[in-house]
């Protein structure tokens, strides 16, 4: 019989339209204005207390609130109104002080038993929701010449003490030059160079009387240091956007020496530069021993247990900027450890400081430019006001061992991610390649709102004018082609949530497009219906002829704008990827819809009976 | 062929056509040389900022205004509506941008301004983002050149090029000779059109090799005639119900996406034309016949893949 489905082909396009409507549920739950309160540190927990310290002030400012609750050590507050969102976030910062981060957030609504099937909400693009994205970029240039620098002051010092002389070393560019009287001179440091520094490529010329041993580093060790670079400015950035407190931030790596931010709902892109901007650095410094007066020692916190202090004395030993790397590592027990290295002015100063006081205990104090936002009353209004200030906490406290010099190591230390969590600290305050800011987008909430609305009437009055086309020219087939089209949103809806795939206003154009488009699947096999039965086939021999003929071009030309729709993807950044993520999953839904589900409904109203005429 | 309801005989007019494409094809291009791409800020990069008046401003004493604030190059004008003012900087980036335009504009009058958005970017960025979609627009007319010769003939492969390449060169000259801002979303709708326009040559280009292998009488000229007046009414419909939602996005979704609109419906017009036109004409240019076409392949093959 033609025109009959296996019942297992109907049951199996009925779940997965099913499970469609499902997963894109969630989005029909508009997401809750909310207020977010995260500790500064780990060691303060968010208590019941805090949050009756918050109800208690938003109901004598008259703010209506609800749902509040605590979720991972993360206290929630949600609002009726858009506008009270502001006016609570800066009272409950002036309620609770500076021992929270307070943002804003959009708390998702999504029903118990949908998250416990894994369906959430797709996620808005900056463009929609409002936020502030950034690109910056690391000085490569200026990372390779900070090492080399590091590399010179060795040389100098391998060279002197080997005696061997040389008139000068310079740099010029990448590349450090020896200059040299002698061959003799000149063919001991090539081979010595050549052991300590494997990274260096030795290239010889000679200008005159003077001889020259020029240093290139290698293409691996050049893009080592970069790599280096631009992981160690992630961290730091990491670091500093959480203490933002922004819900849902992005830090990622882009290319070989950027770096993207984007930060939802951050409006004011001043603040958030000044803090992705601000520095941090080391201190290395001596326990004060008992005798000590008290005019030469400070006492600091630890910065795991501000409980726990420890008196240091005045005097700085080096500083963050003669660190060059620390990773963590494990010694030969197997206990974890910090590996640090020092370049050579460091290692000097290191031993120096080191060598009379072994047994005593050093301490690295790490040192944070912050901004502190105060809650000031002002002519009866509340204002916040800025107040740059330094914090400084114990990262580490060890007693020394040996003299120390270059490279030197920190052990016992409890865990390996005591042991990373101290090295990524160490690196987050030492000297960093310098980064700025290569392109920056704000967009303020009010046209974050508008684009929504504006997307979502397109997109209604779009379908509407499509729905009623379709249905004025093929009819009954139109009514098909309708709920194909209305499976075919749904779909796509479905996916792009399961996907978490982030939703832009190119994307919504991009299902726009795919609507218009989406139709073309059907029309092609609608004609060619049409077209069978004006050359004489029975209705029902042309609904079969008219799918199996259409399916070829339909998968040809469909193929072909998927592979467009993926370079669009591979070319494209931000809102231009948001456009090609929806335009190729909506060719592939649309495949789905035209064909099968089409066909599914086709062969329901006209299959396996006598039909003398078809509404097409 | 009696049975086909309405003839148009598409080929006769081919020269016409054909001179019509040249045309706009070379006027196209001579707008690209002389007047070029009016390239948005992704591409050039610099300051942008977008700011929302409560009563209409008056430009020119705006423009005045920030050139007074020390702002150098300043552009100003209407976005959508005359309460929306684009701002454009030549300057290079401070972190403040945003609320220094705000604060220039406001010192002076007695405006109520909000704003809206502030975008910066870097000129090596803006530069970086013209050579990446140059090359994505070049790779993309590549791979769709392999894959139609795969899977149909070579000579439709350098048909349907020369038809997508007449669209893309078409919209950047409307955009050229309209002087429209050429952005990142304006580069994803000619990248949208090239696929759409594939979309509609492969169709007709389908239908041109079915009647190749079905019919044995009849001169190319005529197989393709009978090819697009077959395909016609689907060619015309699926650009109409395109149209019928580009028109909403035209009309209803809003200023930032207008420019992304106006290109995929010259685009799409544009498609539509060259697929019954171009690809075609070129075809006939190329003199296809049936040996081009005779491969071993069998139509029956694709029965069993139908779902």
């Amino acid at each position: 019989m033609i025109n009959k489905y296996p019942l297992w082909k109907y049951l199996l396009i009925l779940v997965v339209v099913a499970m469609g409507v499902v997963y894109a549920l969630p989005n029909l739950y508009p997401d809750d204005p909310a207020v977010q309160l995260t500790p500064q540190r780990g060691s303060v927990q968010v208590s019941e207390r805090h949050l009756s310290q918050v109800t208690r002030a938003l109901d004598k400012a008259g703010i209506e609130y609800f749902g509040e609750e605590i979720e991972n050590n993360n206290g929630i507050i949600r609002f009726k109104h858009d506008e009270d969102q502001l006016k609570a976030k800066t009272l409950i910062q002036g309620t609770l002080g500076q021992d929270f981060v307070v943002a804003l957030n959009l708390a998702p609504t999504t029903p118990q038993w949908l998250m416990d099937l894994g369906a959430g909400p797709m996620k808005l693009g900056l463009d929609l929701r409002g936020g502030v994205h950034f690109l910056m970029e690391v000085d490569m240039k200026e990372a390779l010449a900070q090492r080399n620098e590091v590399y010179i002051s060795e040389m100098k010092t391998l060279l002197r003490s080997e005696r061997l002389r040389y008139r000068r070393i310079t740099r010029d560019e990448g590349v450090i030059s020896i200059r040299f009287t002698n061959d003799e001179y000149l063919d001991k440091a090539k081979s010595l160079l050549r052991k300590e520094f494997v990274d260096f490529v030795q290239t010889e010329r000679s200008e005159g009387d003077d001889l020259f041993l020029d240093l290139t580093l290698s293409e691996q060790a050049a893009r080592d240091i970069e790599d280096y670079a631009v992981k160690q400015n992630l961290t730091t950035l990491r670091n500093r956007v959480n203490e933002l407190g922004v819900s849902e931030p992005l830090v990622q790596r882009q290319g070989r020496n950027r770096i993207v931010i984007e930060l939802p709902g951050v409006q004011d892109t001043a603040a958030a530069k000044r803090i992705l901007g601000a520095t941090a650095n080391l201190e290395f410094r001596l326990e004060a021993s008992s005798d000590a007066g008290v005019l030469d020692t400070e006492e600091y916190p630890f910065r795991d247990n501000e409980a726990r202090r420890a008196t240091l004395e005045r005097d700085i030993i080096i500083t963050g900027n003669s660190v060059s790397n620390a990773q963590s590592a494990f010694d030969e027990n197997g206990r974890p450890q910090v590996n640090i290295d020092l370049d050579t002015q460091g290692g000097k100063l290191m031993n120096r400081a080191t060598r009379n006081n072994i047994r005593r205990r050093m301490a690295v104090l790490f040192v944070e430019h912050k901004v502190k936002t105060h809650i000031v009353e002002a002519e009866g209004e509340r204002i916040e006001k800025r107040v740059p200030f330094v914090e400084k906490h114990i990262i580490s406290l060890a007693t020394i061992q040996s003299a120390l010099g270059n490279s030197f190591r920190i052990t016992g230390l409890d865990s390996p991610s005591e042991s990373s969590e101290l090295a990524l600290l160490l690196r987050a305050g030492s000297l960093a390649a310098p980064i700025y800011f290569v392109e920056e987008r704000t967009i303020g909430p009010s046209l974050g709102k508008e684009n929504i609305e504006l997307g979502v009437t397109s997109v209604q009055i779009g379908m509407a004018m499509v729905v009623i086309f379709m249905l004025a020219f093929y009819r009954v087939f139109g009514l098909i082609a309708n709920v194909a089209l209305t499976a075919n949103l749904v779909l796509l809806a479905a996916l792009m949530s399961l996907m978490s795939a982030t939703l832009t206003l190119p994307g919504i154009a991009g299902i726009v497009l795919t609507l218009g488009m989406a139709v073309d699947a059907n029309v092609l096999i609608f004609s060619r219906i049409k077209e069978e039965m004006q050359n004489g086939a029975s209705p029902q021999m042309a609904i079969h002829a008219g799918f199996e003929r259409a399916f070829v071009t339909i998968f040809d030309a469909n193929l072909t704008t998927l592979l467009v729709a993926v370079i669009l993807f591979a070319v494209g950044t931000g809102p231009v990827k948001g456009f090609a993520v929806t335009l190729s999953l909506g060719i592939i839904t649309s495949m789905f819809t035209a064909i099968m589900v089409t066909r599914a409904l086709v062969n329901i109203v006209y299959g396996g009976r006598q039909v003398k005429k078809l509404s097409i | 062929m009696s049975r086909i309801n309405r003839s148009i005989d598409f080929m006769a007019k081919r020269k016409i056509a054909g001179f019509i494409s040249v045309a706009l094809v070379l006027l196209s291009l001579a707008s690209l040389a002389v007047n070029q791409l009016k390239l948005g800020l992704d591409f050039t990069g610099g300051t942008l900022v977008e700011v929302s008046f409560q009563q209409p401003p008056v430009l020119n004493d705006l423009r005045s205004e920030l050139e007074n604030a020390g702002f150098e190059d300043v552009t100003v004008q209407n976005f959508g509506s005359d309460l929306d003012i684009l701002v454009r900087l030549a300057q290079g980036f401070s972190p403040t941008v945003g609320n220094d335009v705000l604060a220039a504009i406001q010192s002076n009058s007695s405006y109520d301004v909000e704003l809206k958005r502030a975008e910066f970017v870097g000129a090596q960025v803006g530069e970086e983002l013209r050579d990446q979609g140059g090359l994505g627009m070049l790779l993309a007319l590549g791979l769709v050149m392999v894959y139609v010769a795969f899977r149909f003939q070579l000579k439709f492969s350098v048909a349907s090029v020369t038809a997508l390449a007449h669209d893309v060169i078409i919209m950047l000259g409307l955009f050229s000779i309209l002087q429209l801002d050429f952005d990142l979303t304006v580069l994803a709708a000619v990248l949208a059109v090239i696929g759409y326009s594939l979309n509609d040559t492969i169709v007709v280009s389908d239908r041109i090799r079915e009647n190749f292998r079905r019919l044995r009488t009849g001169t190319p000229e005529d197989i393709v005639n009978v090819s697009l007046n077959q395909t016609l009414g689907r060619t015309l419909i699926t650009s109409l119900t395109t149209l019928l939602v580009l028109l909403a996005l035209f009309f209803f979704g809003g200023e930032l996406i207008h420019n992304f609109a106006i290109a995929l419906l010259a685009g799409v017009l544009v498609g539509t034309y060259s697929s019954i036109y171009v690809a075609a004409n070129v075809l006939l240019a190329l003199k296809v016949d049936r040996e081009d076409l005779m491969a071993p392949e069998k139509e029956g093959e694709v029965e069993d893949d139908r779902p």
